[in-house]
């Protein structure tokens, strides 16, 4: 069997003894929380941290609750307990369709929503998720915390605003009236990586979208950032065509490679009609024709 | 460094390297050499045991980061002689042909069934879904948790 | 906690003494996990291998350092094939007669190639030591692609070997007769031409392969842990290879997770493994990683073939077929020597044509060697996925049911034995009344009109139809061998006073349940019951010579030894019993476990009386020995030939192009079952493995040789969300001549489910997007570049 490389290890008892540690140690260091990306890598010797701190006791950081006008969730909130939350079910029922398409159940009882968004693998599907219903990150280092929008969060392939010092502390979901989402995934198999997905969440006011948030995974060297779709969405009534177009927005802006799961024209005809799912089942969700 | 792991009900202590996975260790520790490996890459769900009463994949987490833990592996099924029904069913439905994949998969339907006793054949197929097995095309996998559930049920109203 | 059924007796009807549906008699230690795989085993003073491998396809070794692993505290030693020389054993023959490179010495020729073999205190440790060997390549051209592995500027991977010039493995081989198909071309009014690739895959059983080498320099006895499928003819090559007494070689497979061909091939793993042992003087473990075990160790398949067919009247007269065979950089792929191209004769299908006429050509290429038959008979899976391919294709051109065409086609009951065009001889079948029960199962006419009203409403719904005929249980001696060694099966069958008995046997389970059928068919033949009946395999110094487990042989050669041997047993037991009962052997007939007088039925005596009185003090027949025991070797006189109808109904999304098997019939002609229960799992698995080879199941490499499918997560293996709840049917037609009318079953299901997976898909997508071929595995991708007709062949 792989196995990983040497390493020093070190469980957290606080966040504060994190950021001391991750200071400490330098670009050596590295969290461990659910471990389903980082172990893999170790094992097959891609990654080499030299020193590993385990912020599982860190049970402060595993929630899912409404503070005001926002959900927050802990980062190392398990994306089983993400699966089941009826309050997330409620609000963003997009991130139960996610939950259920990502990896399979018993990983899903490790891995964190800490852990996807900042590994920010391109195929990750909370990445999207998150920049669909206009997350913020709140990420703590050595000088204290800051909130970042997911725009600035993605910085690039596999790299985030989580600098080498910082612990991702928590995800805050703005809630706001007449909020529909959904998440459209396409995978060459259960539990595999998405070939393509599309997160799509729309906030409708008196029959028309508000404002929109349409991110993609998978069809990009990061999660893509759909806003020329989400400008073509604000104000207008929903309708086949309009979903169309942004769909055809989507094929555009995205940026896929061809690889193994499939050829260039393939994942932009995906990222086109995951998006126009996303959207449409978005919207009716939102005027509550559909769960 | 020194590692102190609740292991089926048992206190296990041992000296290993941070690096060690769970999987080794619960193999070659306490040696209950029931807990498989069958990939590197957290796939195939051979080495899946119960971390706390929820099944995990024992390849993906360190040793070090167990303790503290309740890990449960399928020697722990069978109590004083008797059975467990997920594995009576496996042996009934005859969901086990070379038996490596077994384990994991009856300790995942076991959790299965702690949380939903009557789960439907979707729902048996779906968390089942992080195992792979290479014989049964799971089809007596799916019928073994099935036997298992109305079993269970079935002595729980007798009793 | 519940009490369970499996703690209280079961009723005699779950119990058959005979043939039925027994639980397994090997299920109690699994489900306990108390299996011993090879990973399992400790031996004392045990040391531990890892494997250096090339990071490229082709390249020359200019220097290898090992000074910095041997430093490492932990290594014992670094071997390299330097070292392997020395020993002579730098080379290995592979079980096609060609040679193989243990460790590579003058250049590396696939990527994962062994390089260097390190042996260490622990495991961890091993896998550090591979990173402190430097090694120098000098990258050369890289050749991937068969069909340009014979153009005249192709690199040469074989200079090795003295005066090979080109990259071919070995001459065109060719069945059937050119001219006669011509004719039957030259008269047909329908002829259909395809390219058809069935692409490499590998059989990845869920437990990797391994060896401990346990090697006692003071007595020269070597003992070997080992999970294989063939453990006698393994001795045998190690006996050659390391030039060690076979005597004193002792293999023991003990449980195995699954082989499916995988585990068949003797690996350089393997012998450094053994000379590690021989060397360092103690116990060396090596067992493979994953990675290893997709990108080095056994693949299947990667057929490159072209066909045509043709049709008079509404039949299938005619077949043509031209392959390109790619075995990697050596020929190691598995099958009887004298069969290059394994049994692809079989092609013909279950057709009664006119003619047909196949040749066969094998290339070296910059990949893993491999070829073995993933629950395959020897190429057969290739050959049935292209003639039913190709029926369905002619079908469509015909404007035909598939069904009517085949139905119009098939041999008919009273032609068996039938001899093909090939030159095969089918020993029985009734192929028209199973596709007719597939057919009420699937409701195929309903299906049909589903499909028409799906397809209006702009849905895509396929139906698929497979009919295959398999060739298995080499087989003959007069025609088959593996490297010299008749592929015949031992059994020895010993009864004990007590009138329990052992049965051992040459085959290899892998988890297809012998411990129970073999029982089983001894106590048929003995009335002894299943549970009184020990089954032993797999350790030579317990088992009669034989030749293993694959190609399902099983039943058809080892199934026939035990029964031929009980046969022997109870004849024995007649005169003993006649003895008894003081009268003539031919006044006694048999009913199951006993011998009476016949008109006074009774005065008899059981089996256990007889077996107590063989080894009593009493008198026995003039001239006989005692004890109740025999032994054979069984000779089968023909292969037997396993058929089936396969239908699958696929819904394709039109969209997004993924495939879903909706449902899966598989009705299965394998002869007598003697135990349906586990005849059916195997169709079950089987099944799940077409679905896997049909849908994503694939090793493909880039340009330059890497291969891209070296784990799990991207190899991927069907989940239980991919595999539908399979509905089976059955027919009985008895084998003529097997002593029990069994065929085997184990590889039909994976023969029989790709072409019905892709026929349907292909239905779907026919009349509404033109698509007359996709190749395998039908990805969404794949399937969406077919579906905008620009589908790539898998490279």
């Amino acid at each position: 069997m792989q196995t990983p490389a040497s390493f020093e290890y070190e469980r957290a008892t606080s966040v504060d003894g994190v950021i001391a540690a991750l200071k400490k140690r330098g670009s050596g260091a590295r969290v461990i929380a659910g471990g389903h990306s980082l172990m893999p890598m170790m094992k097959l010797r891609l990654a080499k941290p030299e020193y590993l701190i385990d912020i599982n006791d860190l049970t402060e950081l595993s929630y899912i609750r409404e503070e005001g006008e926002e959900i927050a969730i802990g980062a190392l909130t398990r994306h089983v307990e993400l699966l089941n939350s009826e309050l997330l079910a409620e609000h963003f029922p997009l991130f139960r369709d996610a939950e259920q398409v990502i990896a399979d159940p018993v990983v899903r009882n490790r891995g964190t929503i800490g852990g996807s968004l900042c590994q920010a693998d391109a195929a990750e599907d909370l990445s999207a998720v998150c920049s669909a219903v206009k997350a913020k990150a709140v990420i703590r280092g050595a000088d204290g915390e800051r909130t970042v929008s997911m725009e600035e969060f993605h910085v690039g392939p596999y790299t985030t605003a989580v600098g080498a010092g910082d612990l991702l502390i928590e995800v805050r979901l703005p809630l706001r009236a007449g909020a529909g989402s959904a998440h459209e995934k396409v995978e060459r198999r259960a539990g595999d990586w998405a070939i393509a997905a599309a997160s799509a969440a729309v906030w409708m006011d008196g029959g028309k979208i508000a404002e929109a948030g349409i991110a993609l995974s998978a069809v990009g060297l990061t999660t893509i950032h759909l806003s020329r779709a989400e400008q073509l969405l604000k104000g207008k009534a929903p309708t086949d065509e309009l979903f169309v177009e942004a769909g055809e927005i989507a094929s555009t802006d995205c940026s896929p490679s061809a690889d193994g799961r499939g050829p260039v024209d393939y994942k932009r005809h995906l990222a086109g009609v995951l998006t126009g799912r996303a959207l449409r089942r978005a919207v009716s969700r939102a005027l509550h024709q559909e769960a | 460094m020194k590692v102190s792991i609740s292991i089926n009900g048992e206190n296990v202590s041992r000296d290993v390297e941070p690096r060690q996975l769970l999987v080794h260790y619960i193999r070659e520790t306490p040696g209950l050499t029931g807990t498989h490996w069958g990939c590197d890459t957290s796939n195939c769900g051979a080495c899946v045991v119960l971390m706390d009463g929820k099944p995990v994949k024992s390849c993906t987490i360190l040793a070090v980061m167990s303790e503290g833990h309740e890990i449960a592996t399928v020697e722990s099924l069978e109590v004083d002689g008797e059975l467990d029904p997920i594995q009576a069913g496996f042996h009934e439905q005859h969901a086990l042909h070379c038996g490596f994949c077994t384990p994991g998969m009856m300790m995942t339907a076991r959790a299965l069934l702690d949380e939903n006793p009557d789960p439907t054949d979707h729902e048996i197929r779906t968390a089942i879904s992080g195992g792979i097995c290479r014989c049964t095309g799971y089809k007596n996998i799916v019928a073994a948790v099935r036997w298992a559930a109305d079993h269970q049920a079935a002595a729980k109203q007798e009793a | 906690m519940a009490v369970v059924e499996q703690n209280l007796p079961s009723p005699e009807t779950e119990r058959p003494i005979g043939f039925g549906r027994l639980k397994r008699k090997e299920d109690a230690r699994f489900i306990r996990g108390q299996g011993t795989y090879l990973d399992d085993i400790r031996l004392p003073g045990m040391v531990y291998g890892a494997i250096l491998r090339s990071p490229y396809a082709h390249a020359r070794i200019v220097s290898i350092d090992t000074s910095k692993a041997l430093a490492h505290p932990k290594v014992a030693a670094v071997v390299t094939a330097k070292d392997l020389e020395t020993l002579g054993l730098a080379w290995m023959p592979t079980i096609s007669y060609d040679t193989q490179a243990v460790l590579a010495g003058d250049k590396v020729r696939f990527q994962g190639q062994e390089v260097a073999f390190v042996i260490a205190t622990d495991e961890y440790s091993a896998n550090d030591a591979l990173e402190l060997i430097d090694v120098e390549y000098e990258p050369l051209p890289v050749v991937v692609n068969a069909r340009k592995a014979l153009d005249p500027d192709a690199p040469l991977i074989r200079d090795d070997k003295i005066g090979q010039r080109d990259n071919l493995a070995s001459p065109t081989w060719e069945a059937g007769d050119e001219a006669s198909t011509d004719a039957a071309f030259a008269e047909a009014d329908t002829v259909v031409v395809r390219d058809i690739i069935y692409p490499r895959c590998h059989p990845a059983p869920l437990e990797t392969c391994g060896m401990i080498a346990d090697f006692n320099p003071q007595t020269g006895q070597l003992d070997i842990y080992n999970g294989n499928q063939a453990p006698h003819a393994h001795r045998t090559v190690y006996a050659h290879v390391a030039g060690l007494a076979e005597h004193m070689i002792r293999i023991m497979c003990n449980d195995i997770g699954g082989g499916f061909g995988n585990k068949v091939p003797v690996y350089p793993g393997y012998v450094c493994a053994i000379a590690g042992s021989i060397v360092a003087g103690v116990p060396v473990k090596w067992v493979e990683n994953r990675t290893e075990n997709l990108t080095s160790t056994g693949f299947a398949r990667d057929y490159i073939m072209h066909s045509e067919i043709c049709a008079k009247d509404g039949r299938i007269t005619g077949l043509r077929v031209d392959v390109i065979a790619d075995h990697g950089a050596f020929d190691s792929t598995a099958q009887p020597t004298k069969f290059p191209a394994g049994f692809f004769h079989i092609v013909c299908g279950s057709y009664d044509l006119k003619a047909s006429h196949v040749k066969v050509k094998a290339v070296y290429t910059n990949k893993a060697p491999g070829g073995v038959a993933y629950r395959c008979s020897f190429r057969i899976t290739e050959a049935v996925y292209l003639v039913e391919r190709m029926v369905e294709a002619l079908a469509v051109e015909m404007g035909v049911d598939p069904i009517d065409l085949r139905m119009n086609s098939f041999i008919a009951p009273e032609q068996f034995p039938y001899e093909t065009t090939t030159g095969w001889t089918y020993d029985s079948g009734n192929y028209a009344k199973t596709m007719r029960v597939a057919m009420d199962i699937a409701g195929y006419e309903d299906l049909r009109r589903e499909q028409l009203e799906k397809r209006k409403k702009g849905e895509l719904m396929g139906i698929g139809i497979s009919f295959f005929t398999e060739g298995v249980g080499a087989g003959p001696r007069k025609h088959m061998d593996i490297l010299g060694l008749a592929m015949n099966d031992g059994a020895d069958l010993r009864v004990h006073p007590s009138g329990k008995a052992v049965v051992s046997i040459s085959a290899q389970t892998q988890g297809q349940g012998h411990e129970t059928t073999f029982a089983q068919i001894v106590a048929e033949e003995l009335g002894i019951p299943p549970e009184d009946i020990e089954v032993r395999y797999g350790d030579t110094d317990r088992s009669p010579y034989g030749l293993g487990t694959y190609g399902s042989r099983s039943t058809p050669v080892s199934g026939a030894a035990v029964a031929v041997v009980s046969r022997k047993v109870r004849d024995k037991a007649r005169l003993i019993a006649a003895t008894m009962l003081e009268t003539r052997p031919e006044d006694l007939a048999w009913e199951k476990g006993r011998w009476y007088v016949k008109g006074d039925p009774e005065k008899g005596a059981m089996i256990e009386e007889i077996a107590s009185r063989a080894y009593s003090g009493e008198p026995m027949p003039a001239d006989m020995e005692g004890g109740l025991d025999a032994q054979v070797i069984y000779d089968p006189p023909n292969l037997t030939y396993p058929y089936g109808a396969y239908i699958a109904v696929v819904d394709i999304d039109p969209d997004t192009a993924q495939v879903t098997v909706r449902r899966f019939i598989a009705v299965d002609d394998c002869g007598v079952r003697i135990n349906p229960m586990v005849v059916e799992g195997q169709i079950h698995g089987g099944l799940a493995e077409g679905i896997g080879i049909a849908l994503m199941e694939l090793i493909s490499f880039d340009e330059e040789g890497n291969c891209l499918n070296s784990s799990f997560m991207d190899y991927l293996i069907p989940t239980a969300l991919e595999c539908p709840d399979f509905e089976l049917g059955e027919t009985v037609t008895p084998c003529p001549h097997h002593p029990l009318g069994a065929k085997g079953v184990g590889e039909s299901p994976n023969v029989g489910s790709p072409p019905a997976i892709v026929n349907a898909v292909i239905d779907a997508l026919h009349e509404t997007h033109g698509v007359d071929h996709v190749d395998m595995p039908c990805t969404p991708a794949r399937v969406w570049a077919a579906m905008q007709g620009h589908a790539e062949p898998p490279q």
